[in-house]
């Protein structure tokens, strides 16, 4: 549904995006993740048409973004970072002006307006003229005109950013309701969002694509050098831990920051499974194993891992 | 069509919903009227003086000329207003679709850039035209009064449609060139005034060079229309000179589309 390949964007020397290529298959929701800066609003503005690429090419829907814009626009629905409102308009004449403007045609457009309203919890406010609405919902007004002539594809810059908790999850479960039925590309600098609504995560840091795959998958591609998390009672100092790092095949031991002495983080080198080895030693020198798992590792610590890594590279 | 509906009615709507086109057009009103009241008043002075003048001569003395003396002269003080109006009708078209992320939502549309182009300029025209429409009253007063010559008010009246069509493709322009109204107005005045006033320096230049600044001068081309004579070189120059500056604000605004 959407094939981005080898996409580049330079704003004169500034190179925001670089070489990126992904592809996004019909009904998933991908999360496109990154720090401010990363390149996402420059790579949805392509793809939505508003910027040409520099390089590269794309196409959604089975259009190509430069040669066919205007089938590619027929087929998106597009949030850019800052909802696209007239503020002196009513949230329907508002929508009634979009839903024209896309093509929806006249017979359809009264039962799209009312369908969009609903699905986007909007329908009381339809007289409300846009400037009176709190940020929560111009949002959804934003999500709405995206909405409004079903696209299959829908482009979301941010669509939680500046909203308060309890409107995000709002605005999420409207956002995990329109997968299946429409292709979401959804861009985020919050882990909580993609891990929570997407299947399918590609991560870009400093224009380049840094990691790729479910949430998952990128999950498995982190656990190679895994860290496990061991509380010993010993005698207090440093004597456990060098005993700990003295074990074949332990990169790093450190006390676990806030915790009670005694509760280690262990940090074994890839593909080396420690904790038979560990358990055997504490054992030898009579000290007892209060506990011994592997640390889970969160969305934060790829994204940070992942991120950090390219940005020394 | 249906595009250009859509953005035509879009743009009337914010016009009339904001206070925007009732603030402009009242001032404009007010002032016209105005002005159109002490032109009337001088000419009131001038028939009484002469009438005395007549009387002391105690002969026959050609009859004063109500269309050179109020309509040319209300027509004069007109255009000048209109310099600083359109520009602040204009301002917001393109400027404000820019500042408010809007733009995105048209540009991402499957709309082409001449429909937006042209549903706006249709209906900053129509709004114009109605303004301009509504000082037909002064002349239904005059006609109370006196006899005007309806033929060169009547051109006049087209002259304008031209004129405001020229001056709101350049306000369209500057627009279009960025984002902040404030300079959009800057901008517009700018070049309404050089293109006003800029067969003054035809009297300092060489023949050829004073002919088409001659030509290029948007007071020239209106006086034949006040006079009550419609010449195609003028409804030519206006309409090129509108189409000339429509193309470019389309330009302008696809540019982003082709800066790689
Ligand atoms: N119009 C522009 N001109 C110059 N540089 C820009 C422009 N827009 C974005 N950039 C730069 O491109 C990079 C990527 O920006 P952006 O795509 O907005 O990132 P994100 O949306 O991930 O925060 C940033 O370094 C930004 O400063
Ligand atoms: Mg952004």
């Amino acid at each position: 549904m959407i094939e981005v390949s080898e996409l580049s964007k330079h704003y004169g020397d500034v190179v925001a995006v670089e070489n990126i290529s992904f592809k996004a298959e019909k009904g998933v929701i991908l999360g496109f993740l990154g720090p401010n800066g990363a390149g996402k609003t420059t790579t949805m503005r392509m793809l939505t048409c508003y910027l040409p690429p520099s390089h590269g090419e794309a196409k959604v829907a089975g259009f190509d973004i430069v040669e066919e814009s205007m089938e590619v626009r027929k087929r998106i629905g597009y949030l850019p970072e800052q909802p696209p409102v007239y503020h002196d308009m009513t949230v329907g004449s508002y929508l009634r002006f979009v839903a024209k403007i896309k093509g929806v045609p006249g017979p359809k457009l009264n039962s799209r307006l009312d369908d969009t309203m609903e699905k986007t919890g909007i329908a009381h406010h339809r007289d409300t003229v846009i400037g009176h609405l709190s940020k929560g919902y111009r949002q959804r007004v934003g999500l709405a005109q995206a909405l409004v002539h079903e696209p299959e594809v829908l482009i979301l810059d941010e669509p939680t950013v500046g909203l308060d908790p309890k409107q995000i999850i709002e605005i999420r479960e409207v956002i995990k309701g329109l997968g299946g039925d429409h292709t979401v590309i959804l861009s985020t600098h919050i882990l909580p969002e993609v891990s929570m609504t997407c299947g399918q995560l590609v991560i870009i840091n400093n224009g380049r694509i840094a990691g790729e795959g479910t949430p998952e998958s990128l999950m498995a591609q982190l656990k190679e050098g895994e860290v496990l998390r061991a509380h010993i009672d010993g005698p207090p100092g440093a004597a456990v831990r060098e005993m700990i790092a003295r074990i074949d095949g332990v990169l790093d031991v450190s006390q676990e920051p806030g915790s009670e002495e005694g509760v280690f983080l262990v940090t074994s080198l890839p593909g080396q499974d420690v904790r038979d080895a560990l358990t055997r030693q504490v054992v030898e020198d009579g000290f007892s194993l209060r506990e011994l798992r592997p640390l889970d590792m969160t969305l934060e610590d790829i994204f940070l891992s992942l991120t950090s890594e390219e940005v020394t590279a | 069509m249906r595009n250009f509906a859509a953005i035509y009615s879009k743009e009337m709507r914010s016009y009339f919903v904001s206070p925007v086109a009732y603030v402009i057009a009242g001032v404009f009103l007010f002032l016209s009227g105005y002005l159109f009241r002490n032109i009337l008043m001088q000419f009131n002075l001038w028939c009484l003086q002469f009438g005395q003048r007549a009387q002391q001569m105690g002969g026959q003395m050609p009859a004063l000329n109500l269309n050179e003396m109020v309509v040319t002269q209300f027509f004069g003080v007109m255009d000048f207003i209109w310099l600083l109006v359109i520009p602040m009708l204009t301002m917001r078209l393109f400027a404000e679709e820019k500042k408010n992320g809007t733009i995105e939502l048209l540009m991402t549309s499957p709309i082409r850039t001449v429909e937006v182009m042209l549903g706006k300029f249709f209906a900053c025209f129509s709004l114009y035209s109605i303004i301009v429409g509504l000082t037909l009253v002064y002349f239904v007063i005059l006609e109370a009064y006196g006899s005007p010559d309806w033929g060169p008010i009547f051109t006049g009246y087209m002259g304008y449609l031209f004129l405001g069509a020229t001056f709101i493709s350049v306000g369209i322009l500057a627009s279009a060139l960025t984002e902040n109204q404030i300079v959009a107005v800057l901008l517009t005045f700018g070049m309404l005034l050089l293109f006003w006033l800029i067969d003054w320096s035809a009297s300092f230049a060489g023949p050829t060079a004073a002919k088409i600044l001659h030509y290029l001068s948007f007071i020239e081309h209106l006086e034949d229309f006040q006079r009550g004579v419609i010449d195609s070189k003028d409804v030519i120059f206006y309409l090129s000179f509108t189409f000339f500056c429509l193309f470019l604000t389309t330009r302008v605004i696809e540019s982003r589309r082709w800066r790689r």
